[in-house]
Protein backbone atom coordinates (compact mmCIF):
# COMPACT_ATOMS: atom_id res chain seq x y z
CA UNK A 1 0.00 0.00 0.00
CA UNK A 2 2.19 2.36 0.56
CA UNK A 3 5.54 3.28 -1.66
CA UNK A 4 8.45 1.76 0.90
CA UNK A 5 11.01 2.34 -1.55
CA UNK A 6 11.14 5.67 -2.23
CA UNK A 7 14.37 5.94 0.00
CA UNK A 8 16.20 4.45 -2.32
CA UNK A 9 15.65 7.20 -5.25
CA UNK A 10 17.52 10.03 -6.61
CA UNK A 11 17.26 12.49 -3.57
CA UNK A 12 19.84 10.40 -1.54
CA UNK A 13 21.90 12.41 -0.57
CA UNK A 14 25.29 11.19 -0.98
CA UNK A 15 27.43 9.81 2.37
CA UNK A 16 30.49 12.19 2.17
CA UNK A 17 28.73 15.87 1.07
CA UNK A 18 26.22 15.27 4.44
CA UNK A 19 22.67 16.29 4.04
CA UNK A 20 23.63 19.15 2.08
CA UNK A 21 22.59 20.11 -1.88
CA UNK A 22 23.72 23.10 -3.88
CA UNK A 23 20.04 24.28 -3.74
CA UNK A 24 20.09 23.89 0.39
CA UNK A 25 23.37 25.52 0.07
CA UNK A 26 21.88 28.71 -1.86
CA UNK A 27 18.85 28.99 0.21
CA UNK A 28 21.41 28.93 3.67
CA UNK A 29 23.47 31.44 2.51
CA UNK A 30 20.57 33.74 1.35
CA UNK A 31 18.85 33.09 4.77
CA UNK A 32 22.29 33.75 6.57
CA UNK A 33 22.55 37.34 4.51
CA UNK A 34 18.91 38.12 4.67
CA UNK A 35 18.71 37.66 8.50
CA UNK A 36 22.14 39.74 8.58
CA UNK A 37 20.26 41.93 7.16
CA UNK A 38 17.38 41.73 9.65
CA UNK A 39 19.40 42.53 12.74
CA UNK A 40 21.75 45.27 11.65
CA UNK A 41 18.44 47.17 10.35
CA UNK A 42 15.80 46.47 13.20
CA UNK A 43 18.56 47.23 15.87
CA UNK A 44 20.43 49.97 14.05
CA UNK A 45 19.01 51.84 10.98
CA UNK A 46 15.43 51.52 11.96
CA UNK A 47 13.88 53.99 13.95
CA UNK A 48 12.41 53.36 17.76
CA UNK A 49 8.29 53.93 17.83
CA UNK A 50 6.80 57.22 19.18
CA UNK A 51 4.62 55.27 21.07
CA UNK A 52 6.25 51.86 21.76
CA UNK A 53 9.93 53.38 21.83
CA UNK A 54 12.23 50.61 21.04
CA UNK A 55 9.72 47.77 21.99
CA UNK A 56 8.60 48.06 18.14
CA UNK A 57 11.85 46.18 17.32
CA UNK A 58 10.69 43.11 18.36
CA UNK A 59 7.74 43.48 15.31
CA UNK A 60 10.76 42.32 13.09
CA UNK A 61 11.03 38.92 14.57
CA UNK A 62 7.41 38.28 16.00
CA UNK A 63 5.25 38.92 13.20
CA UNK A 64 7.69 36.57 10.81
CA UNK A 65 8.18 33.90 12.87
CA UNK A 66 4.15 33.99 13.39
CA UNK A 67 3.52 34.02 10.00
CA UNK A 68 6.09 30.83 9.02
CA UNK A 69 4.59 29.29 11.94
CA UNK A 70 1.19 29.30 10.40
CA UNK A 71 2.93 28.35 7.26
CA UNK A 72 4.67 25.23 8.62
CA UNK A 73 1.47 24.07 9.88
CA UNK A 74 -0.62 24.66 6.83
CA UNK A 75 2.60 22.32 4.93
CA UNK A 76 2.29 20.30 7.62
CA UNK A 77 -1.43 19.86 7.20
CA UNK A 78 -1.33 19.53 3.61
CA UNK A 79 1.27 16.83 3.33
CA UNK A 80 -0.73 15.32 5.90
CA UNK A 81 -4.14 15.04 4.28
CA UNK A 82 -2.09 14.57 1.12
CA UNK A 83 -0.74 11.50 2.61
CA UNK A 84 -4.18 10.13 3.59
CA UNK A 85 -5.75 10.59 -0.03
CA UNK A 86 -2.95 9.45 -2.07
CA UNK A 87 -2.94 5.39 -2.86
CA UNK A 88 0.76 4.83 -2.66
CA UNK A 89 1.59 8.37 -1.07
CA UNK A 90 6.00 8.77 -0.46
CA UNK A 91 7.13 8.77 2.55
CA UNK A 92 8.85 11.95 1.82
CA UNK A 93 5.36 13.37 2.21
CA UNK A 94 5.40 12.27 5.96
CA UNK A 95 8.93 13.92 6.35
CA UNK A 96 8.15 16.53 5.17
CA UNK A 97 4.77 17.45 7.72
CA UNK A 98 7.10 16.29 10.22
CA UNK A 99 10.15 18.47 9.88
CA UNK A 100 7.74 21.51 8.86
CA UNK A 101 6.21 20.69 12.37
CA UNK A 102 9.45 20.82 14.10
CA UNK A 103 10.29 24.00 12.56
CA UNK A 104 6.53 25.47 13.06
CA UNK A 105 6.73 24.60 16.62
CA UNK A 106 10.04 26.40 17.08
CA UNK A 107 9.16 29.44 15.71
CA UNK A 108 5.64 29.68 17.37
CA UNK A 109 7.66 29.02 20.85
CA UNK A 110 9.49 32.16 19.38
CA UNK A 111 6.33 33.95 18.31
CA UNK A 112 4.70 33.52 21.82
CA UNK A 113 8.37 34.22 23.78
CA UNK A 114 9.16 37.62 21.33
CA UNK A 115 4.97 38.42 21.80
CA UNK A 116 4.73 37.93 25.69
CA UNK A 117 7.91 39.90 26.31
CA UNK A 118 6.58 42.65 23.62
CA UNK A 119 2.67 43.00 25.63
CA UNK A 120 4.86 43.38 29.05
CA UNK A 121 6.43 46.35 27.57
CA UNK A 122 3.50 47.91 25.70
CA UNK A 123 0.33 46.19 27.32
CA UNK A 124 2.32 46.32 30.79
CA UNK A 125 1.18 42.47 30.49
CA UNK A 126 2.48 39.54 29.32
CA UNK A 127 -0.49 37.67 28.30
CA UNK A 128 -4.05 38.45 27.26
CA UNK A 129 -6.88 36.06 26.91
CA UNK A 130 -7.22 37.41 23.51
CA UNK A 131 -8.69 34.88 20.82
CA UNK A 132 -6.20 35.19 18.35
CA UNK A 133 -3.77 34.58 21.40
CA UNK A 134 -5.16 31.47 22.78
CA UNK A 135 -5.90 29.74 19.38
CA UNK A 136 -2.04 30.21 18.85
CA UNK A 137 -1.01 29.15 21.88
CA UNK A 138 -3.68 25.97 21.63
CA UNK A 139 -1.89 25.59 18.17
CA UNK A 140 1.95 25.31 20.39
CA UNK A 141 0.51 22.64 22.22
CA UNK A 142 -1.10 20.60 19.41
CA UNK A 143 1.49 20.45 17.53
CA UNK A 144 3.57 19.59 20.42
CA UNK A 145 1.35 16.76 20.97
CA UNK A 146 1.47 15.43 17.52
CA UNK A 147 5.43 15.95 17.59
CA UNK A 148 5.00 13.48 20.52
CA UNK A 149 3.07 11.13 18.27
CA UNK A 150 6.16 11.07 15.96
CA UNK A 151 8.05 9.57 18.52
CA UNK A 152 6.18 6.90 19.14
CA UNK A 153 8.24 4.53 17.14
CA UNK A 154 7.08 1.58 15.03
CA UNK A 155 8.36 1.53 11.22
CA UNK A 156 8.13 4.51 9.20
CA UNK A 157 4.87 3.28 7.68
CA UNK A 158 3.28 3.38 10.91
CA UNK A 159 4.73 6.78 12.05
CA UNK A 160 3.23 8.32 8.59
CA UNK A 161 0.02 6.49 8.91
CA UNK A 162 -1.05 7.80 12.45
CA UNK A 163 0.90 11.20 12.41
CA UNK A 164 -0.89 11.64 9.19
CA UNK A 165 -4.70 11.04 11.16
CA UNK A 166 -3.20 13.40 13.91
CA UNK A 167 -2.94 16.17 11.83
CA UNK A 168 -5.84 16.06 10.15
CA UNK A 169 -7.56 15.74 13.07
CA UNK A 170 -5.72 19.46 13.97
CA UNK A 171 -7.09 20.56 11.10
CA UNK A 172 -10.78 19.61 12.51
CA UNK A 173 -9.46 20.78 15.79
CA UNK A 174 -8.14 24.03 15.02
CA UNK A 175 -10.69 26.03 13.98
CA UNK A 176 -13.09 24.90 16.76
CA UNK A 177 -10.90 25.79 19.15
CA UNK A 178 -10.82 29.07 17.69
CA UNK A 179 -14.51 29.34 16.85
CA UNK A 180 -15.26 28.39 20.70
CA UNK A 181 -12.54 30.81 22.04
CA UNK A 182 -14.23 33.60 20.38
CA UNK A 183 -17.19 32.61 21.36
CA UNK A 184 -15.87 32.26 24.72
CA UNK A 185 -14.25 36.17 24.44
CA UNK A 186 -17.24 38.01 23.34
CA UNK A 187 -19.41 37.74 26.22
CA UNK A 188 -16.57 39.43 28.20
CA UNK A 189 -15.72 43.23 27.64
CA UNK A 190 -13.37 43.18 24.67
CA UNK A 191 -9.90 44.88 25.33
CA UNK A 192 -9.61 47.91 25.98
CA UNK A 193 -5.92 48.12 24.86
CA UNK A 194 -3.58 48.69 21.94
CA UNK A 195 -4.76 46.06 19.39
CA UNK A 196 -1.38 44.09 18.37
CA UNK A 197 -1.71 45.12 14.71
CA UNK A 198 -3.24 48.95 15.78
CA UNK A 199 -1.64 52.16 15.42
CA UNK A 200 1.80 51.28 14.64
CA UNK A 201 3.36 53.93 12.57
CA UNK A 202 5.67 52.77 10.18
CA UNK A 203 7.99 54.37 8.33
CA UNK A 204 9.43 52.81 5.23
CA UNK A 205 12.44 51.22 5.74
CA UNK A 206 10.31 49.92 8.99
CA UNK A 207 7.85 48.24 6.73
CA UNK A 208 11.15 47.49 4.66
CA UNK A 209 12.69 45.52 7.23
CA UNK A 210 9.68 43.70 8.30
CA UNK A 211 9.43 42.21 5.22
CA UNK A 212 12.99 41.32 5.15
CA UNK A 213 12.32 39.37 8.15
CA UNK A 214 9.48 37.50 6.39
CA UNK A 215 11.85 36.52 3.82
CA UNK A 216 14.55 35.85 5.96
CA UNK A 217 12.30 33.43 7.92
CA UNK A 218 11.11 31.97 5.08
CA UNK A 219 14.57 30.80 4.19
CA UNK A 220 15.55 29.77 7.38
CA UNK A 221 12.24 27.98 7.22
CA UNK A 222 12.79 25.99 4.36
CA UNK A 223 16.90 25.42 4.84
CA UNK A 224 15.64 23.98 8.07
CA UNK A 225 12.98 21.85 6.55
CA UNK A 226 14.95 20.50 3.89
CA UNK A 227 18.04 19.26 6.14
CA UNK A 228 15.37 17.53 8.42
CA UNK A 229 13.80 15.93 5.96
CA UNK A 230 16.89 14.68 4.47
CA UNK A 231 18.04 13.69 8.60
CA UNK A 232 14.77 11.69 8.74
CA UNK A 233 15.16 9.74 5.58
CA UNK A 234 18.77 8.62 6.92
CA UNK A 235 17.38 7.80 9.96
CA UNK A 236 14.46 6.06 8.13
CA UNK A 237 17.22 3.76 6.20
CA UNK A 238 19.25 3.13 9.10
CA UNK A 239 15.61 1.95 10.74
CA UNK A 240 14.97 -0.17 7.20
CA UNK A 241 18.64 -1.35 6.95
CA UNK A 242 18.57 -2.78 10.78
CA UNK A 243 15.26 -4.88 10.16
CA UNK A 244 17.43 -6.40 6.38
CA UNK A 245 20.00 -7.13 8.37
CA UNK A 246 18.56 -8.54 11.07
CA UNK A 247 16.53 -11.09 8.73
CA UNK A 248 19.89 -12.20 6.84
CA UNK A 249 21.18 -12.82 10.17
CA UNK A 250 18.14 -15.11 10.89
CA UNK A 251 18.23 -16.49 7.24
CA UNK A 252 21.65 -17.43 8.08
CA UNK A 253 20.85 -18.94 11.69
CA UNK A 254 18.41 -21.06 9.82
CA UNK A 255 20.45 -22.15 6.28
CA UNK A 256 22.55 -23.81 9.19
CA UNK A 257 20.11 -25.32 11.25
CA UNK A 258 18.73 -27.00 8.19
CA UNK A 259 22.02 -28.02 6.85
CA UNK B 1 -26.06 -4.32 5.54
CA UNK B 2 -22.95 -2.69 6.43
CA UNK B 3 -24.79 0.11 8.35
CA UNK B 4 -26.82 -3.13 10.28
CA UNK B 5 -23.45 -4.89 11.13
CA UNK B 6 -21.83 -2.03 12.08
CA UNK B 7 -24.02 -1.28 14.44
CA UNK B 8 -24.35 -4.81 16.13
CA UNK B 9 -20.24 -5.00 16.35
CA UNK B 10 -21.60 -1.44 18.31
CA UNK B 11 -23.85 -2.86 20.56
CA UNK B 12 -21.79 -5.79 21.43
CA UNK B 13 -18.53 -4.08 22.36
CA UNK B 14 -20.36 -1.35 24.13
CA UNK B 15 -21.88 -4.53 26.45
CA UNK B 16 -18.86 -6.43 26.80
CA UNK B 17 -17.03 -3.17 28.00
CA UNK B 18 -20.14 -2.46 30.62
CA UNK B 19 -20.31 -6.04 31.70
CA UNK B 20 -16.94 -5.90 32.38
CA UNK B 21 -17.53 -2.35 34.09
CA UNK B 22 -20.29 -4.14 36.17
CA UNK B 23 -18.19 -6.97 37.32
CA UNK B 24 -14.85 -4.98 38.32
CA UNK B 25 -16.84 -1.79 39.92
CA UNK B 26 -13.97 0.41 38.58
CA UNK B 27 -15.65 3.58 37.92
CA UNK B 28 -17.89 3.59 40.79
CA UNK B 29 -15.63 2.47 42.99
CA UNK B 30 -12.48 4.31 42.18
CA UNK B 31 -13.28 7.04 39.51
CA UNK B 32 -16.44 8.69 40.89
CA UNK B 33 -15.21 8.48 44.22
CA UNK B 34 -11.77 10.67 42.88
CA UNK B 35 -14.16 13.01 40.96
CA UNK B 36 -15.71 13.59 44.04
CA UNK B 37 -12.92 14.22 45.89
CA UNK B 38 -11.41 16.30 43.51
CA UNK B 39 -14.89 18.54 43.92
CA UNK B 40 -13.66 18.85 47.52
CA UNK B 41 -10.01 19.99 46.73
CA UNK B 42 -11.69 22.52 44.62
CA UNK B 43 -13.37 23.75 47.76
CA UNK B 44 -10.17 23.63 49.80
CA UNK B 45 -8.40 25.61 46.84
CA UNK B 46 -10.59 28.42 46.32
CA UNK B 47 -12.09 29.03 49.72
CA UNK B 48 -14.76 31.12 49.46
CA UNK B 49 -18.53 30.33 49.40
CA UNK B 50 -19.77 32.34 46.78
CA UNK B 51 -16.66 31.96 44.76
CA UNK B 52 -17.50 27.91 44.78
CA UNK B 53 -21.05 28.91 43.29
CA UNK B 54 -19.92 31.32 40.72
CA UNK B 55 -17.39 28.67 38.80
CA UNK B 56 -19.32 25.57 39.97
CA UNK B 57 -20.10 24.83 36.55
CA UNK B 58 -16.71 25.20 35.33
CA UNK B 59 -15.23 22.59 38.26
CA UNK B 60 -17.83 19.63 37.76
CA UNK B 61 -16.59 20.23 33.77
CA UNK B 62 -13.00 19.94 35.40
CA UNK B 63 -13.29 16.93 37.51
CA UNK B 64 -15.42 15.65 34.56
CA UNK B 65 -12.27 15.52 32.13
CA UNK B 66 -10.05 14.30 34.99
CA UNK B 67 -12.02 11.60 35.13
CA UNK B 68 -12.19 10.75 31.63
CA UNK B 69 -8.46 10.50 31.36
CA UNK B 70 -8.60 7.81 33.35
CA UNK B 71 -11.44 6.66 32.09
CA UNK B 72 -10.10 6.16 28.57
CA UNK B 73 -7.01 4.11 29.69
CA UNK B 74 -8.89 2.11 31.83
CA UNK B 75 -11.05 1.37 28.52
CA UNK B 76 -8.10 0.66 26.42
CA UNK B 77 -6.26 -0.70 29.39
CA UNK B 78 -9.00 -4.29 28.55
CA UNK B 79 -8.68 -4.38 24.84
CA UNK B 80 -4.50 -4.30 25.19
CA UNK B 81 -4.65 -6.65 28.12
CA UNK B 82 -4.49 -9.47 26.11
CA UNK B 83 -4.04 -8.51 22.70
CA UNK B 84 -7.24 -7.85 22.76
CA UNK B 85 -7.42 -4.98 20.42
CA UNK B 86 -5.23 -7.10 17.71
CA UNK B 87 -7.44 -10.34 17.71
CA UNK B 88 -10.32 -8.46 17.37
CA UNK B 89 -8.62 -6.30 14.26
CA UNK B 90 -7.48 -9.95 12.72
CA UNK B 91 -10.69 -11.09 13.25
CA UNK B 92 -11.77 -8.67 10.85
CA UNK B 93 -14.57 -6.97 12.83
CA UNK B 94 -15.41 -3.06 11.48
CA UNK B 95 -13.09 -0.57 12.82
CA UNK B 96 -16.11 1.72 12.29
CA UNK B 97 -18.34 -0.58 14.94
CA UNK B 98 -15.77 -0.97 17.64
CA UNK B 99 -14.97 2.64 17.33
CA UNK B 100 -19.36 3.35 18.24
CA UNK B 101 -19.04 0.76 20.53
CA UNK B 102 -16.32 1.77 22.68
CA UNK B 103 -17.73 5.48 22.55
CA UNK B 104 -21.10 4.01 23.47
CA UNK B 105 -19.53 2.52 26.75
CA UNK B 106 -17.64 5.71 27.16
CA UNK B 107 -21.22 7.81 27.33
CA UNK B 108 -22.71 5.72 30.07
CA UNK B 109 -20.01 5.79 32.52
CA UNK B 110 -19.44 9.30 31.69
CA UNK B 111 -23.15 9.64 32.43
CA UNK B 112 -23.14 8.55 35.77
CA UNK B 113 -20.11 10.61 36.48
CA UNK B 114 -21.39 13.47 35.51
CA UNK B 115 -24.87 12.99 37.74
CA UNK B 116 -22.85 12.52 40.65
CA UNK B 117 -20.74 15.76 40.13
CA UNK B 118 -23.83 17.84 39.35
CA UNK B 119 -25.15 16.11 42.38
CA UNK B 120 -22.07 17.10 44.11
CA UNK B 121 -22.12 21.03 43.19
CA UNK B 122 -25.82 21.36 44.30
CA UNK B 123 -24.84 19.38 47.78
CA UNK B 124 -21.05 21.18 48.09
CA UNK B 125 -21.21 24.38 45.65
CA UNK B 126 -25.09 25.39 46.82
CA UNK B 127 -25.88 25.77 43.11
CA UNK B 128 -29.68 25.60 42.16
CA UNK B 129 -31.33 24.06 38.37
CA UNK B 130 -34.71 25.21 38.63
CA UNK B 131 -37.06 22.63 36.22
CA UNK B 132 -37.29 24.78 33.56
CA UNK B 133 -33.27 24.63 33.18
CA UNK B 134 -33.58 20.65 33.30
CA UNK B 135 -33.88 20.26 29.20
CA UNK B 136 -31.30 22.44 28.35
CA UNK B 137 -28.70 20.70 31.98
CA UNK B 138 -29.55 17.44 30.03
CA UNK B 139 -29.00 18.54 26.49
CA UNK B 140 -25.66 20.20 27.49
CA UNK B 141 -24.57 17.10 29.52
CA UNK B 142 -25.31 14.74 26.78
CA UNK B 143 -23.97 16.42 23.89
CA UNK B 144 -20.66 17.50 26.00
CA UNK B 145 -20.44 13.18 26.60
CA UNK B 146 -21.10 12.11 23.50
CA UNK B 147 -17.73 14.60 22.23
CA UNK B 148 -15.68 13.70 25.28
CA UNK B 149 -16.10 10.04 24.37
CA UNK B 150 -15.86 10.06 20.10
CA UNK B 151 -12.22 12.53 20.54
CA UNK B 152 -11.73 10.22 24.01
CA UNK B 153 -12.25 7.08 22.02
CA UNK B 154 -9.78 8.42 19.04
CA UNK B 155 -6.97 9.60 20.66
CA UNK B 156 -7.04 6.07 23.11
CA UNK B 157 -7.00 4.15 20.40
CA UNK B 158 -4.09 6.07 18.93
CA UNK B 159 -2.14 5.22 22.58
CA UNK B 160 -3.33 1.96 23.25
CA UNK B 161 -0.48 -0.37 23.25
CA UNK B 162 1.80 2.45 22.81
CA UNK B 163 4.56 3.28 26.15
CA UNK B 164 4.35 6.24 27.77
CA UNK B 165 0.82 6.62 26.94
CA UNK B 166 -0.20 7.47 30.25
CA UNK B 167 1.51 11.09 29.94
CA UNK B 168 0.82 11.27 26.13
CA UNK B 169 -3.09 11.16 26.39
CA UNK B 170 -3.82 14.16 28.23
CA UNK B 171 -1.21 15.92 26.13
CA UNK B 172 -2.97 14.74 23.30
CA UNK B 173 -7.11 15.35 24.66
CA UNK B 174 -6.39 18.75 26.62
CA UNK B 175 -6.27 21.25 23.64
CA UNK B 176 -8.85 18.51 21.80
CA UNK B 177 -11.40 18.93 24.29
CA UNK B 178 -10.86 22.69 24.82
CA UNK B 179 -14.21 23.41 23.13
CA UNK B 180 -16.14 21.18 25.38
CA UNK B 181 -15.12 22.34 28.27
CA UNK B 182 -15.73 25.91 27.61
CA UNK B 183 -18.80 25.29 25.54
CA UNK B 184 -20.21 22.70 28.68
CA UNK B 185 -19.11 25.57 31.58
CA UNK B 186 -21.50 27.89 29.80
CA UNK B 187 -24.43 25.90 29.04
CA UNK B 188 -23.91 24.42 32.91
CA UNK B 189 -23.57 27.63 34.21
CA UNK B 190 -27.04 29.10 32.66
CA UNK B 191 -28.60 26.07 33.42
CA UNK B 192 -27.41 27.21 37.16
CA UNK B 193 -28.85 30.40 36.43
CA UNK B 194 -25.09 32.08 37.73
CA UNK B 195 -25.01 35.79 37.82
CA UNK B 196 -28.42 35.94 36.68
CA UNK B 197 -27.94 34.11 33.36
CA UNK B 198 -31.25 32.63 32.11
CA UNK B 199 -31.59 29.08 30.49
CA UNK B 200 -32.29 30.31 27.00
CA UNK B 201 -28.10 32.10 26.89
CA UNK B 202 -27.00 28.12 27.31
CA UNK B 203 -28.40 27.22 24.04
CA UNK B 204 -25.66 28.70 21.57
CA UNK B 205 -23.09 26.63 23.80
CA UNK B 206 -25.11 23.45 23.30
CA UNK B 207 -24.94 24.39 19.71
CA UNK B 208 -21.21 24.47 20.14
CA UNK B 209 -21.30 21.14 21.51
CA UNK B 210 -23.64 19.54 19.21
CA UNK B 211 -21.15 21.01 15.98
CA UNK B 212 -17.93 19.56 18.34
CA UNK B 213 -19.83 16.10 18.59
CA UNK B 214 -21.10 15.89 15.02
CA UNK B 215 -17.16 16.83 13.75
CA UNK B 216 -15.34 13.94 15.85
CA UNK B 217 -17.97 11.60 15.63
CA UNK B 218 -17.62 11.93 11.72
CA UNK B 219 -14.11 11.82 12.13
CA UNK B 220 -13.70 9.26 14.61
CA UNK B 221 -15.83 6.54 12.18
CA UNK B 222 -13.67 7.23 9.37
CA UNK B 223 -10.09 7.50 11.23
CA UNK B 224 -10.72 4.57 14.09
CA UNK B 225 -9.59 1.95 11.06
CA UNK B 226 -6.48 3.56 9.43
CA UNK B 227 -5.00 4.66 13.38
CA UNK B 228 -5.35 0.77 15.02
CA UNK B 229 -4.84 -0.87 11.50
CA UNK B 230 -1.14 -0.66 12.62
Amino acid sequence: MYGENDMNHDSTPDAVGGVATSTSRTIGVLAIVTMTWVVVSGLFFTPADANQGDAVRIMYVHVPTAWIAYLAFIVTGVASLTWLLKKTPSLVLDRVAGASAEVGVLFMAMTLVSGSLWGRLTWGTYWVWDPRLTTTAFLFVTYVGYLAVRGLGGSPQQRAQRSAIIASLAVLEIPLVHFSVVMWRSLHQSASILRPDGDVKMDGLMLFTLFSGVFAFTFTFIWLVMHRQRLLMMRDIVIEKGLEVAIRERQIERSGFDK
Amino acid sequence: MKSKSTLRVARIVAAKDLRIEMHSRVVTNQVVPFAALVMVMFAFALDDDSMLERVAGGLVWLATLFSLFIIIQRSFAIETADGALDSLRVAGVDPAGLFLGKAAALVIQLLILESTLIGGAIVLYRVQVQPTSLVLLVTCMLLATLGLSFVGTIFGGLVAGVRGRETLLPLLLLPAIAPVLIGATKATEAAFGISGMVSSEGWPWVGLLAVFAAVFGVGGLSAFGPLIEE
